[in-house]
């Protein structure tokens, strides 16, 4: 009965973001695990939103969906103030958390009756939407089988049918594919793709650099502060990301340990990592390339190729988290 | 503000789900109440007879010998041993072989003879109370009736005849009295238990937090877990009460139906208990652990083994707050005296109250959990 309403009561008209964040804060006593964190999420978009373990990307998610009170600034989802209206804003949203909570000793069907029925569907509306979901998520050959007897994989696409029954505009996915395994990983990120050509909005936490590759738009928290916030590849363009006068090389050599410890010592690189065969550099731009193949050859290294690098997004944030850490190290200092 | 009880009926339907799922471990979790109270029921007697007796008859002739056998026949004394030294009968009380010493002096027959006063010694082992009591008031009253009988001459009666008339359980059988009470404590246990351990379940598995995410109304929650176990509890009850009819033949004076019927109030307020510790619990052996700590108050303040007329005036207190004492009046009230609703109205609605008020809290703590976890 909710969901045929939310036309009629006609406050979000469509035109707002599908979220909107203004200098979130979250304390815990005197522990601040969301600083000042603002962004906004478009209506569609997939939007990944990165950090390391602890930094806040769990508590921010619980901020958005009226699990948790601000401690300050403002959000609204689907154009409601998550402060005021938090039910409604439940209504409206989908949510997966970071282990599938299904019910073990219910059956796949069952599962998604009970969810269909939390969500107050219609029983019409109910068997109409178990079908739609149960067809996308692949879900027909196991009806019936308990949710204990389920592999990852499958536990996931019925925590996302479950999440998806009532038709939410936005669909929170926390960490949704941690643990499962790479086909079930890519089938995942395809559904993804195709429910947000429908107009869906993702918001999507993941630890995995391919993943935020994919995104759309992606956000990196780092110890409750947020410090980058764009399209991956405006974020590969940042200053900071490459500062002034240096340039990425790909180096390609059977040896990737011993050159990477030789090419440490050499005049003009800046920082070196490897990266499978490779090693990625950063190094001063007026270097030469030939000269680089040079000195490492006298060194007794066989090159196989070196090519320039635009940065990967991995390598935006071991940068902007460097000098993140930097600044903060000069804070305290100061 | 819509609707608080949102979402109770999809939260009942899964719960019965979970409940068919798992019928096998709940219905050995029901067997359970049944075996403890074949234990309690055969293993408690709480009338005392028997008591292990030595004697130390020093005088030996008739009338002394009279004396032992009417107190032998009283079924309180059960003569373990004849001794024939103070130090021998005090050694045997020493080494608990005896709780009670009888002691019947040289001179017993010849004082009798010159009606003079004669002196029997008792000595009880005083360190369990009741057993204490037993032997003097029954080697008292052995003691009274041997002198009326020489004072009074030929058909004289006694001045004052009091004559005492046990109503309702004219027999002193100890099932009767104990195994009411013992209903409410065995149903307690069970049904705190069931709706404490499946919401920390959940809280473990993490579908709690799932739920909060929904538009669920912690009192839709709450109650659409509640009430499959009230079904669950009043199947409980009436076992327990088939049992204790047929297997301990304990008479229902009352009408059966109402006590049914008024046990639902309790089965209510039991599970309420358990939802508001599950609340606090995060884990199912810390939910044990709380549940358990509720128990040991119904045991002793209820009624159930002392009376809450003789308790110390801040315990007397206390078991108005202890649901069982309400239970328990129920119970022995219906099953013992044959009281009607005109009786115990007012005890069920103190338990229908005292569930609603649990459950309010209990929702209360959770619409606040939800927001901090």
């Amino acid at each position: 009965m909710s969901a045929n309403n939310s036309k009629t009561n006609g406050e979000p008209d469509g035109t707002d973001p599908a979220i909107s964040a203004r200098g979130l804060v979250r304390k815990f006593g005197n522990f601040t695990a969301v600083n000042d964190v603002s962004f906004t999420v478009a209506r569609g978009e997939i939007f990944g939103f990165l950090g390391p373990n602890g930094s806040g990307k769990t508590t921010v998610i619980k901020m958005l969906t009226g699990l948790l009170p601000l401690s300050g600034g403002e959000a609204s989802v689907e154009g409601l103030n998550v402060r005021t209206d938090a039910e409604r804003v439940r209504e409206r949203i989908g949510y997966m958390s970071q282990n599938f909570s299904l019910y073990p000793d219910l059956s796949v069907k069952e599962n998604l009756t009970f969810y269909g029925r939390v969500y107050g569907l219609s029983p019409d509306r109910l068997k109409k939407r178990m079908d739609d979901v149960i067809q996308m998520n692949g879900l027909e050959p196991y009806l019936d089988r308990l949710g204990a007897q389920l592999s990852g994989g499958w536990k996931q696409r019925l925590a996302l049918g479950c999440a998806m029954l009532h038709e939410p505009k936005l669909l929170f996915l926390d960490e949704p594919t941690a643990g499962i395994d790479p086909v079930a990983r890519r089938q995942l990120w395809d559904l993804l793709f195709e429910l947000s050509g429908h107009g869906i909005t993702f918001f999507v936490t993941t630890h995995y650099m391919d993943e935020a590759e994919r995104c759309s738009h992606v956000a990196y928290i780092y110890y409750a502060k947020l410090i980058a916030d764009g399209t991956p590849n405006s974020l590969r363009e940042l200053p900071d990301v490459t500062p002034q006068g240096t340039m990425r090389v790909e180096i390609t050599t059977p040896e990737v340990t011993r050159a990477l410890k030789i090419a440490r010592q050499i005049q003009g690189i800046r920082s070196a990592t490897i990266f499978g065969q490779s090693i990625h550099a950063l190094i001063d731009d007026h270097f030469n390339l030939e000269d680089l193949r040079e000195q490492l050859q006298k060194q007794g290294i066989t090159v196989a190729e070196i090519r320039p690098l635009a940065p990967s997004l991995e390598d935006v944030f071991v940068e902007l988290t460097r000098k993140n850490q930097n600044n903060q190290s000069e804070a305290v200092r100061a | 503000m819509r609707d608080i009880f949102r979402g109770f009926g999809a939260v009942f339907y899964k719960e019965t789900l979970h409940v068919r799922r798992d019928f096998g471990t709940l219905f050995f979790s029901l067997i359970i109440p049944l075996l403890q109270m074949l234990l309690l029921g055969y293993g408690i007697d709480t009338n005392i007879r028997q008591i292990n007796t030595v004697v130390f008859n020093a005088d030996g002739r008739r009338e002394s010998r009279e004396l032992l056998d009417r107190l032998k026949n009283s079924d309180t004394f059960h003569l373990v041993r004849y001794v024939n030294t103070d130090h021998e009968m005090n050694e045997m009380i020493i080494a608990g072989k005896a709780r009670v010493g009888i002691k019947i002096p040289v001179d017993y027959s010849d004082k009798l003879l010159h009606k003079m006063s004669a002196q029997v010694l008792v000595l009880i082992d005083g360190s369990d109370s009741s057993v204490a009591g037993q032997a003097i008031n029954v080697t008292t009253s052995i003691g009274l009736d041997e002198s009326l009988r020489r004072v009074l001459v030929n058909n004289e009666t006694f001045a004052v005849d009091m004559r005492p008339k046990l109503l309702f359980n004219p027999d002193s059988r100890s099932p009767n009295f104990f195994l009411p009470g013992l209903t409410a404590i065995l149903l307690l246990n069970v049904t705190t238990f069931l709706t404490a351990f499946s919401i920390v379940r959940e809280k473990e598995r993490g579908t709690l937090e799932q739920l909060f995410v929904t538009p669920v109304r912690p009192m839709g929650l709450l109650l659409g877990k509640l009430l499959p176990y009230l079904v669950i509890g009043f199947f409980e009850l009436c076992m327990i009460l088939t049992f204790m009819r047929f297997a301990f033949h304990v008479p229902i004076h009352g009408s059966a139906i109402l006590l049914a019927f008024l046990s639902l109030p309790y089965i209510f307020v039991s599970l309420s208990l358990g939802i508001l510790i599950s609340s606090k619990a995060n884990s199912q052996s810390e939910a044990m652990q709380l549940a358990f700590l509720t128990i040991l108050p119904s045991i002793f303040f209820s009624g159930y083994i002392f009376p809450r007329e003789t308790m110390p005036r801040i315990f007397y207190v206390i078991s108005y707050f202890v649901p069982a004492s309400y239970f328990i009046n129920i119970t022995r009230g219906v099953i013992l005296r044959g009281a009607g609703i005109t009786h115990l109205w007012i005890d069920a609605l103190a338990l229908f109250a005292m569930g609603t008020f649990l459950l309010v809290i209990a929702a209360r703590r959770f619409q606040n959990k939800v927001i901090m976890a």
